[in-house]
């Protein structure tokens, strides 16, 4: 039974490293993390630091000029030496910090994951709250707490990490709800698992992560909250903190202007510490494996460079009797290590007029690449390394207008996913009548008419009805039909359709193949179509290339490929293709 | 005549909406024999995966009975159900979600066995990852380590981990790329030889559950259209919607399938 | 519509939780108001003098149901130390934070949609300022930012008034440069949320398939850009307005502070050192109905943008 063993691809086991280990990797991780250690060293260590006790004042001091001697930084309004009074502050800052955390975090995560794994009434009741404490601004409630209280900071810290918990709420609910959804989830139920294994073992893991990230912000709140509360007045003036020591001399800012820097500075930095470390974790514990998206310049010189790599290449020409032609395409991504992936390794391509070619290949292929290509749409990230694509002798890479001029017009586009390809803000009947006006000229009443006509071609019955429904009332069916429409309408030579009924049923799949085909016998319309599925080929295409890994494995006619198949990777793929098909039915 | 493993009867499975419920499963009967394969084939919105997750207690069951040795499981508490885990299992559609990509394999594979108080661990966990045709090495490592076809057979292994009689396979294979389809067939059928285990099969391709069923239900909106021998659900069909379905289905084959299409667009000027 | 019913019903119990909570807690503290409203020096008898004379020994319930039936004929209670009505005192407060907020608000939303939509679309340099200006954003508070342009622009260049206000019925222009500094220490924060914001609205749309469909459909690049892209990224960012709103109502109690504004959040600041607790109860109550009729709007736009809610 180990015999499927073959199957299995050699993989390089992935390095995993403590999240502190890669934090302090980071450049920028390290500096923020030594400069937060070194404050919390201060805090503990303020009666060796300050020069002064805590509540020391001298009235020479009193806004006295930064580096007047035994006052670093000077004093302030009230004759505090501001060095002093900054560090014994970092203590009460810490502490509000500390409180702001875990009170929000403790009630916002501990609500969050309870809604989020077993929504009914608790969601219900815990989301008006939330909801109603985020619609008020914090500091007017601490301003009411003031008036009724006075000054009481854990209090004050304590209200403060309540107004601020709803963000941990819906950070944590929303995760869970969707990690609920993840059938891994549902695999745990069923091997028996209780949900207290379950929220532990699968659940508390996907949230470990955004909430350390998320309290990283927290605290920066936090800080601006403390003092920005003991600035405006709310906090206890006997007690030394950022806050007042700021108050104290902006209080004096005419006497001695370059008294509220030292404050201000030590506010900002702490908080873009907190805030820059936040950025830092979520880069390194949710590292996504994105490709990169370049700059025009990057990308002059990452196709330069790669281009050194292949060297010279022949310049091709177009084939004279194709209405289309592709010549040695090569498309790239550039991975995160600043390595140029190629996924399509130079190919070339002719497609005559009405002729139907199936471009076939399994998931990685590069066979969407090829179609996006031709129509000028690839993803951002993409890199065109080099190639021509030739609509009737006309090299529509080289020249960006040219590939406007085309694109619409004279090559249309058929997408895999019917829904989320039409935009949703508008009815069919405007996105439908707009887009042709853009490639026709033609008044709206008459492009109406026109598309009146198709979308009753192309199988809806009710083609008015439809016109004034959004994209959400219709079904996957008949928005593909409502796609097909679009594409046709502009009266193009050339569809490059892909995958185009993967995402339907079959039944309503072979009604779509039976539209292209009459289409394309009605219009003389030539069509690429990318599928991975051999039977839609055998359906519709009159020729066929096989891809494999971003190069072509065969291409011939339709019949020669499957009667007489030349590459082993086209067995092997009809072989199975075969294995799986239905047996003729008894009439 | 053996007793049946898993008894369906009048099954009714419905979820709240605006203002009450929609049935999903409208009166749904059918028994599954110990080593059996029973296929299920529908279009989408015909409810198979929702009756799948019915007998896995996923889904609310609002009337009738599922029973498992003619034992009732349906609307159990939680507690029974876990009881459960060592008979009937799952294997999921898509083999990305379905693993936990902060676990190893070995972590995964166990998870099973340390719920149900199994304590052989780790020589199971080997004998698994053979079965399943991956090497002895593949439990240190992670899911994203692993192609598609590769986790599909990581997921049949934790399926397999307990032993169990039936597993519900929601569109197992229906990620995957034809080839790799093809061997993880095989799989489910070598499995099935050397365990003996049963299998409610769910796809919606035709084609794919013919291959591996030994009989076929054709769900449309809710309700079975036609339940039968393999052979003589795809070659005979009775119901016209089995036969709309075969007929839908294209040929790798240009000949055949042009054949094919004729007699479909027959059918449908004839209907 | 019931989306909007029940915003209202929520705003109303956040008026009913607040203003209970504030209430008991000053039942709770009633000697300690009473003190602080007559000095330390004050004798034990003449604070429950002070008490019986603001009524805040009668049951919590009472003068909690007493305020209520104040508030819903207009009446907002008198000042503990000058007797001046609470509503009289607001209504020349609100004027000048609401000029505060709205400006800042309609500035925000100015530069944020032309910031994220040009970070988004252009990518390069001025997506990279987007980005350093939301760090700075966040990480400088709104006062630090307003005091360091007290700090450049007031004392060291002399540009502008660093503190008071003039209305603008007496001097347009002095009334105009009274507000430059607090209205831009207020913007840079909101601008850098709400760019960053939009931009990932945009980026966000920018990457749907929909899009692409459009491209190739042969529709010109601004009209994608300008009609749809903007379009459906145009609730997100009310949304994010919406939210600013808030922040910039609470931000406005530092600024209005920092540049002596006689705005509401000053009036609160100041009445709640003095534990004035009428006053504050009033603009507490005026922020909440201010932040309601934010929270509609928004919803009723967001509710106009979204097809789904139509049908």
């Amino acid at each position: 039974m180990a015999a499927h063993s073959a199957t299995v691809a050699p993989v390089a086991p992935i390095r995993r490293e403590s999240t502190l280990l890669q934090l302090l990797r980071n450049r920028q991780g390290l500096i923020w993390l030594s400069y937060l250690v070194l404050l919390v060293a201060v805090a503990l260590l303020a009666p060796t630091l300050a020069l002064y006790d805590v509540n020391v004042t001298d009235l020479a001091a009193t806004n006295a000029k930064p580096f007047t001697p035994g006052h670093p930084l000077g004093g302030d309004g009230a004759g505090y030496d501001i060095y002093s009074r900054l560090i014994w502050g970092s203590r009460q800052t810490l502490i509000a910090v500390l409180i702001v955390v875990s009170v929000s975090a403790a009630i916002g995560a501990t609500s969050g994951l309870v809604a989020g794994f077993y929504r009914g009434i608790f969601e219900t009741a815990a989301s008006f709250v939330s909801d109603a404490i985020m619609s008020l601004p914090g500091v007017v409630l601490l301003i009411a707490l003031y008036a009724v209280t006075g000054p009481n900071l854990p209090a004050a810290m304590g209200v403060f990490g309540v107004i601020v918990a709803p963000t941990y709420y819906r950070l944590v609910r929303s995760i869970v709800i969707t990690v609920r959804k993840e059938l891994y989830i549902d695999a745990a139920r069923v091997s028996g698992l209780s949900d207290l294994r379950i929220v532990g073992r699968h659940v508390l893991w996907a949230v470990r992560a955004p909430i350390i990230i998320h309290s990283s912000f927290i605290m920066a709140a936090g800080i601006g909250i403390e003092s920005g509360v003991s600035f405006i007045g709310l906090g206890n003036p006997a007690a030394a903190s950022w806050g007042t020591t700021l108050q104290r001399s902006f209080n004096g800012i005419y006497n001695n202007p370059w008294g509220v820097v030292w404050p201000s500075l030590l506010i900002s930095i702490t908080i873009l510490a907190f805030v820059l470390l936040g950025n830092v974790l979520s880069d390194v514990l949710q590292s996504s494996s994105r490709n990169k998206v370049l700059s025009a310049r990057q990308r002059r010189s990452v196709i330069a460079r790669s281009a050194a790599v292949i060297g010279e290449v022949a310049t091709a020409e177009p084939s004279k009797d194709s209405i289309l032609s592709i010549r040695g395409l090569r498309i790239g991504y550039l991975t995160p290590d600043g390595e140029v992936r190629e996924v399509v390794h130079g190919v070339d391509f002719d497609l005559r007029r009405g002729e139907i070619h199936g471009l076939v290949g399994e998931s990685g292929s590069g066979k969407s690449q090829i179609a996006f290509a031709t129509l000028g749409i690839l993803p951002r990230e993409a890199l065109v390394l080099d190639g021509s694509v030739f609509l009737n002798g006309e090299d529509l890479m080289a020249d960006p207008r040219k590939m406007r001029a085309a694109r619409g017009r004279r090559i249309a586009y058929i997408p895999q996913e019917p829904m989320s390809n039409l935009d949703p803000s508008f009815t069919v009947g405007a996105q439908l009548i707009y887009g042709l006006c853009a490639v026709r000229p033609m008044s709206r009443p008459e492009a109406r008419e026109i598309l009146l006509a198709l979308l009753q071609r192309v199988g809806i019955k009710d083609p008015e009805r439809v016109m004034k429904m959004y994209p959400h009332e219709i079904s996957g069916g008949m928005a593909q039909r409502v796609l097909i429409c679009g594409a046709v309408a502009s009266e193009p030579d050339i569809i490059v359709a892909d995958e185009p009924t993967t995402a339907l049923d079959v039944t309503v799949q072979a009604e779509v193949l039976d539209l292209l085909r009459e289409l394309s016998e009605e219009r003389g319309l030539a069509m690429i179509l990318v599928t991975h599925n051999l039977g839609v080929v055998a359906d519709l295409c009159h020729t066929v290339t096989v891809m494999k890994d971003g190069r072509f494995v065969e291409n011939a006619g339709v019949e020669q490929i499957f009667d007489s198949p030349s590459d082993p990777y086209t067995v092997e793929l009809l072989r199975s293709s075969r294995s799986v098909e239905l047996m003729e039915i008894a009439s | 005549m053996t007793p049946p493993l898993l008894s369906l009867k009048d099954l009714v499975v419905g979820f709240p909406t605006r203002g009450g419920h929609t049935n999903v499963i409208r009166g749904v009967n059918f028994d599954l024999a110990p080593g059996e394969t029973l296929g299920m084939v529908g279009e989408s919105g015909s409810g198979k995966t929702t009756i799948g997750r019915a007998i896995l207690g996923l889904a609310p069951v609002r009337g009738g009975s599922i029973s498992f040795r003619g034992r009732l499981i349906s609307n159990i508490s939680r507690a029974e159900r876990r009881s459960l885990a060592g008979d009937i299992q799952a294997v999921f559609q898509d083999p990305y979600s379905s693993l936990n990509p902060a676990m190893t394999v070995e972590s995964i594979l166990v998870e099973p066995l340390a719920a149900a108080g199994v304590e052989e661990g780790t020589a199971r966990v080997r004998e698994l990852l053979d079965a399943v045709g991956l090497p002895s090495d593949a439990g240190s490592r992670y899911p994203r380590e692993f192609s598609g076809g590769q986790r599909q057979r990581i997921a049949i292994a934790r399926a397999l981990a307990l032993r169990p009689s039936v597993i519900v396979c929601d569109e197992p294979t229906s990620a995957l790329d034809v080839s790799t389809q093809a061997t993880v067939l095989k799989l489910f059928r070598d499995l099935q030889q050397a365990t003996g285990v049963a299998y409610i099969f769910i796809s919606h391709d035709l084609g794919v559950v013919s291959n591996i069923s030994d009989r076929i239900a054709v769900l449309y909106q809710g309700e079975i259209m036609e339940i039968g021998e393999a052979a003589q659900v795809t070659a005979e069909p009775r119901h016209p919607y089995t036969k709309r379905l075969q007929l839908a289905a294209p040929l790798a084959d240009p000949r055949k399938q042009r054949a094919r299409r004729l007699q479909r667009q027959a059918l449908a000027k004839a209907g | 519509m019931s989306s909007l019913i029940k915003s209202l019903l929520r705003s109303i119990g956040v008026v009913l939780v607040v203003t209970f909570a504030t209430f008991a807690l000053m039942y709770g503290n009633a000697p300690g108001i009473a003190q602080s409203v007559l000095g330390l020096s004050a004798s034990p008898e003449s604070i429950q003098q002070k008490i019986m004379q603001l009524g805040l020994d009668r049951p919590l319930l009472v003068q909690y149901w007493n305020w209520i039936a104040g508030v819903v004929t207009g009446d907002l209670g008198r000042s503990y130390y000058t007797s001046e009505s609470v509503s009289k005192a607001l209504s020349n407060r609100v004027p000048v934070t609401l000029t505060l907020v709205l400006m800042t608000l309609g500035l925000t939303a100015i530069f944020s949609v032309l910031l994220g939509v040009f970070a988004a679309v252009k990518g390069g340099w001025i997506d990279r300022v987007v980005q350093w200006l939301s760090v700075l954003g966040t990480a400088v508070p709104g006062y630090v930012i307003a005091i360091v342009l007290v700090f450049a622009f007031a004392v060291m260049w002399r540009l502008f008034p660093a503190t008071g206000y003039v209305p603008p019925h007496r001097n347009l222009t002095q009334w105009f440069m009274s507000l430059v500094l607090p209205v831009s220490a207020l913007l840079i924060g909101a601008v850098a949320g709400v760019a960053t914001q939009i931009r990932s609205a945009m980026l966000d749309m920018l990457d749907r398939d929909f899009v692409r469909t459009l491209r190739a459909r042969g529709i010109d690049e601004r009209l994608v850009l300008f009609r749809h892209v903007l379009r459906n990224a145009a609730a997100p960012g009310l949304t994010a307005l919406s939210l600013t709103m808030i922040a910039l109502l609470g931000g406005a109690v530092f600024i209005e502070l920092v540049f002596a504004l006689p705005g509401m959040g000053q009036l609160a600041n100041a009445s709640a050192q003095i534990s004035d607790v009428p006053m504050v109860m009033g603009t507490v109550l005026v922020t909440i109905v201010l932040v309601l009729a934010t929270n509609l709007l928004a919803d009723i736009g967001v509710a106009l943008l979204n097809p789904k809610s139509r049908s």
